[in-house]
């Protein structure tokens, strides 16, 4: 084992699946970076995308597998979807997944439609890498958290890992899968570091993870909303209060049973999360638990999101904006009635 | 920058039977739309369908140079593309009633007939759905190592999506084996290509991405042929993307039910009379091949689409289980 960040745990992913397979291809904008500059030394990785996450894959792997592109979201998308129905295996970053609207049509209409439309005939084995989350400023064009959209897209997966080991297990397992692939990385994310394996391993998709156990009270939370549950949990543990925090790790597919078992055992839950207030991934999941669960809980649902809002810059309204611990800690408080 | 047009071509090196395969992909081809035409009449067929009689010396001029490991991406008028990349009539018959033996399990339609094996990589319900995705199949052939090449169709409509532009620049910068071949037939659903198309030309605004780009009489299979061939020799040799401008018009509406009230019955006969690719082609070869022989292949083409409409029509439904399959490869 050794500490890794989540950034430095997605890059050992991607080369994991490029040194076993000669069909995984990487491409986007400055996955290497500094092509066509001037700067006279040839090996010079400028960026290696631009949260730095794919830095050292062009030296290694080289022009024909790391492919730096135009700043063309449809091309890129395109390109990985006609490529992976052809034969590759193509892991593509489109940088802030707010950019996934530029090239939606790739997505909703083309790769995610594929197999079904052509009858079960194609498969199409991609990774569409896209960076979500609030928090640090970027305002409302560089922090949308929208897996709730691409969850609700049949024929695509979602993946949303939380932590530095879960997202080196779980985009192994998505790069080497045969159907495409969106995997949110949440920004506030990228430095933190965990405790990894040296030897490359997967993690299935749809199956959930328990993060804190507890009997009182089930938090559901993705991503960085994990973290903060978490924190939550270690904070009212201290109240009295006994937490549970299912991470479902993807929301396509989605593990039901590990959601329900763990609401079913405490009978109260409040969903945490980052997407929408409408329509939202927590909705679904509310959904769900109050379709099969409702005789069985103790409290009604509670859901913190964020308001139907955009993100906004200052962070004096970022903060506001955001599902707090002290949001989600006081929504814990009034389902045990507390 | 405006492109260089490609006049009356050579038909020298063409063996007889090399011009009756192409006369008989053609046949086929409009043999097929013509019977949809009246076919959609009976209320039978699901859906909307895109006929593309009147175009049919463009998807078999091209694809005549293509092998069956190349990819084409079509638009939403693709059967003739379909046809001409080697899908089976059958299928595609039985695809468009909706049945099980579709090509698609009945699960595509009309709008989105594909056939991997034969490198259709799909007709397309989007505007420009194609050309970022053919990029992609020149992709796989440039990673692989293979020399094979990936074709877009794309209408005059098409040529103007941003996934079009988008589709050529990358083609260019990362020197892909890509041809766009785009099908100027004058009219993007009802509005003319003279007003949609602001630089009134297509094949400039592609030569302006930093690639070869001609024009070429779409009515003319031996115009096609030769500047396909041209196109896809360079792309399988190194060269790079590619784009061809053809002209045509389509003989049937926009869609089927399409009143066509944007051109008169007079200038529709006019089309027909002058720039019908079957009877041009019929012209260019009437000196070796005796029109009896073209005849008998028009006939054998309709006997084989109303076999395949008979088919079709008897054909079974898909189970309602079917419903849910396919949706992923595993979930």
């Amino acid at each position: 084992m050794t500490a890794m960040s989540y950034r430095e745990s997605i890059r050992a992913a991607i080369a994991d699946a490029m040194r076993e397979d000669d069909t995984v291809i990487v491409m986007g904008e400055d996955q290497r970076g500094g092509k066509g500059g001037i700067n006279p030394d040839p090996t010079i990785e400028a960026f290696g995308g631009v949260m730095g996450v794919t830095k050292g894959l062009w030296t290694e792997f080289g022009d024909a597998r790391v492919i730096d592109t135009p700043i063309t979201e449809s091309a890129i998308m395109g390109m990985a979807a006609g490529a992976a129905a052809t034969g590759l295996r193509p892991v593509a970053e489109l940088m802030f997944m707010d950019f996934f609207g530029v090239c939606y049509d790739l997505i909703w209409n083309q790769a995610s439609k594929f197999r079904y439309m052509f009858g079960g005939k194609a498969k199409t084995p991609m990774v569409m890498r896209g960076i979500i989350g609030a928090g640090i400023g970027a305002a409302a064009q560089h922090s949308a958290s929208p897996y709730n959209i691409f969850t609700a897209t049949a024929g695509v997966k979602v993946v949303c890992p939380s932590n530095a080991y879960d997202a080196r297990g779980l985009l192994l397992t998505s790069i080497r899968d045969d159907d495409p692939v969106i995997f949110c990385e949440h920004k506030a994310l990228y430095d933190v570091k965990g405790e990894v394996p040296d030897e490359p391993y997967t993690i299935p998709l749809g199956v959930a993870n328990y993060t804190r156990q507890g009997d009182d009270v089930t938090i559901v939370a993705l991503a960085n909303m994990v973290n903060v549950a978490n924190r939550v949990a270690d904070q009212l543990a201290t109240e009295g209060i006994s937490v549970e925090v299912v991470d479902p790790r993807t929301t396509s597919p989605l593990d039901e049973e590990g959601i329900l078992e763990s609401v079913a055992a405490t009978g109260r839950v409040v969903i945490a999360d980052e997407s929408t207030a409408r329509c939202g991934f927590g909705h679904d999941v509310a959904a769900l638990i109050a379709t099969n669960l409702f005789s069985e809980l103790k409290a009604p649902i509670q859901l913190i999101t964020p308001p139907h809002a955009p993100v906004p810059f200052s962070p004096a309204l970022e903060r506001e904006w955001l599902p707090s611990e002290a949001k989600v800690a006081d929504a814990v408080r009034a389902v045990v009635g507390a | 920058m405006s492109a260089p047009t490609i006049e009356a071509a050579s038909r020298d090196g063409y063996s007889r039977a090399d011009l009756l395969a192409a006369y008989q992909r053609m046949s086929e081809i409009r043999a097929f739309e013509d019977r949809l035409h009246t076919e959609n009449l009976t209320g039978d067929i699901p859906g909307f369908i895109h006929l593309y009689a009147g175009e049919e010396a463009i998807a078999v001029g091209v694809c005549d140079n293509l092998r069956r490991s190349d990819y084409i991406a079509s638009t939403h008028r693709g059967h003739g593309h379909c046809l001409a990349k080697g899908c089976g009539i059958r299928p595609m018959m039985c695809e468009i009633f909706g049945k099980e033996e579709g090509l698609c399990r009945g699960k595509g339609g009309s709008m989105h007939i594909a056939d991997l094996s034969v490198g259709m990589l799909g007709a397309n319900g989007i505007v420009g759905g194609g050309p970022p995705l053919i990029i992609g199949a020149a992709l796989s052939a440039k990673t692989l190592g293979t020399d094979g090449v990936g074709v877009s169709f794309t209408g005059d409509g098409g040529s103007n999506q941003g996934t079009t532009f988008e589709a050529m620049n990358m083609a260019v910068v990362l020197q892909l084996p890509a041809i766009f071949v785009f099908e100027n037939n004058g009219m993007g659903e009802a509005t003319a290509a003279a007003f949609a198309v602001g630089s009134h030309d297509i094949a400039g605004r592609a030569a302006a991405f930093g690639m070869p780009a001609v024009k070429v009489d779409g009515t003319d299979y031996f115009a096609v042929r030769a500047a396909a061939k041209e196109a896809i020799d360079r792309a399988r040799a190194g060269g790079g993307p590619s784009a061809i401008e053809a002209t045509s018009v389509r003989f049937y509406g926009h869609f089927e039910g399409d009143a066509g009230l944007y051109r008169t019955p007079e200038q529709l006969q006019e089309f027909k009379d002058t720039m019908d690719p079957l009877k041009i082609f019929r012209k260019n070869v009437a000196d070796q091949i005796d029109a009896a022989e073209l005849d008998a292949i028009d006939a054998a083409a309709a006997e084989e689409v109303d076999a395949a409409v008979a088919y079709a029509r008897a054909a079974a439904w898909p189970d309602a289980s079917e419903v849910t399959t396919d949706v992923y490869a595993s979930y």
